[in-house]
């Protein structure tokens, strides 16, 4: 168990984070969507920029992680 | 096959050198990144030609076709940055069709996606950033730096809000390159992974081929979307130069 593997399961810890983070956005639109229909169009714009922005931040940690294991 | 070859699931991303060319010492050989890159300049520059080959004042439906990627961008320049972005049409258009090109080819087998190299990315974020930069200066003069001190801001917060907000300007084509470079990398290596699940499991690898054609279709999914929000971004960074604060 050396300590790359640590280092790497360490870096993909706050993965957890950005799940709730991805949650709460389509918790968010799915609510404003039901609540006025009429703002389907941005509301969907919103969310896909959103799920990448955030996305990003799951993949860093993740290219991270691959980085500590294989160098 | 199955069990004797071990997991490697970034080999895939390893840039190979088809036709060394040796030019007074300089490496010009055409690797394999670079033939992929070709490939989707070509298949851009014949897709459009063929399709605004002949432009008539009502545009057929091949012309429609090859108007979509403009007109795409031009409503999310229009939606950014106003009348005012417009001569920026083509220059954004170029970018998403590149990247959503070197995403999509790399979905094919046995192909290389040239975007998950992360040199790549950041040569073209670097490129949108000197065109920004650049236009910031010519249209703004040196009112320009207005970006980094807003107007009424009191002059002794002056030391900590520059550099932030220039470290902050600086690493905008570093996150955007980032973004594009490991939702590359991420997608592919979990294929692989699955792939190889699939080999190694025998019958049993149904299980892990049916994961795997979802995951293809995720990756579809995610092609479109960073090249989507690759341009999205950049338009917004357009955005600051163009109406600073």
């Amino acid at each position: 168990m050396s300590m790359n593997t640590i280092a790497a399961a360490l870096a993909v810890l706050p993965l957890g984070l950005v799940a709730m983070a991805m949650g709460s956005i389509f918790n968010k639109a799915i609510e404003s969507i039901a609540r006025n229909p009429e703002a389907n169009d941005p509301i969907r714009k919103l969310v896909f920029i959103g799920f990448a922005v955030v996305e990003s931040v799951a993949l860093i940690a993740f290219v991270v992680a691959v980085l500590i294991l294989y160098k | 096959m199955s069990g004797s070859q071990s997991l490697q699931p970034l080999q895939q991303f390893l840039v190979k050198t088809l036709i060394p060319i040796n030019v007074f010492g300089f490496d010009l050989s055409l690797t394999n990144s670079a033939a992929f890159m070709l490939g989707a300049t070509g298949l851009i520059v014949l897709g459009l030609g063929l399709g605004l080959r002949r432009t008539t004042g009502l545009p057929n439906r091949v012309q429609t076709l090859a108007e979509l990627p403009f007109s795409f961008v031009e409503g999310m320049v229009l939606e950014n940055n106003g009348k005012e972005g417009l001569p920026f049409v083509g220059f954004l258009t170029s970018i998403f069709l590149f990247v959503l090109m070197g995403n999509l080819l790399g979905l094919l087998p046995f192909a290389f996606t040239f975007t998950s190299q992360i040199i790549v990315n950041f040569s073209l974020a670097f490129l949108i950033l000197c065109v920004v930069t650049v236009y910031g200066f010519i249209r703004n003069g040196a009112g320009f730096l207005r970006l980094f001190l807003p107007e009424g801001v009191p002059l002794w917060i002056a030391p900590i809000l520059v550099p932030v907000e220039l470290v902050s300007y600086l690493s905008r084509p570093v996150s955007l390159s980032i973004r594009l470079f490991a939702n590359m990398v991420a997608g592919h290596s979990i294929l692989k992974i699955f792939a190889f699940f699939t080999a190694s499991l025998g019958v049993f690898g149904i299980v892990p081929l049916a994961v795997n054609v979802g995951l293809i279709g995720f990756e579809f999914f995610v092609a479109f979307i960073q090249a989507y929000i690759f341009t999205l971004l950049s338009c917004m960074h357009l955005n600051d130069t163009l109406h600073s604060h």
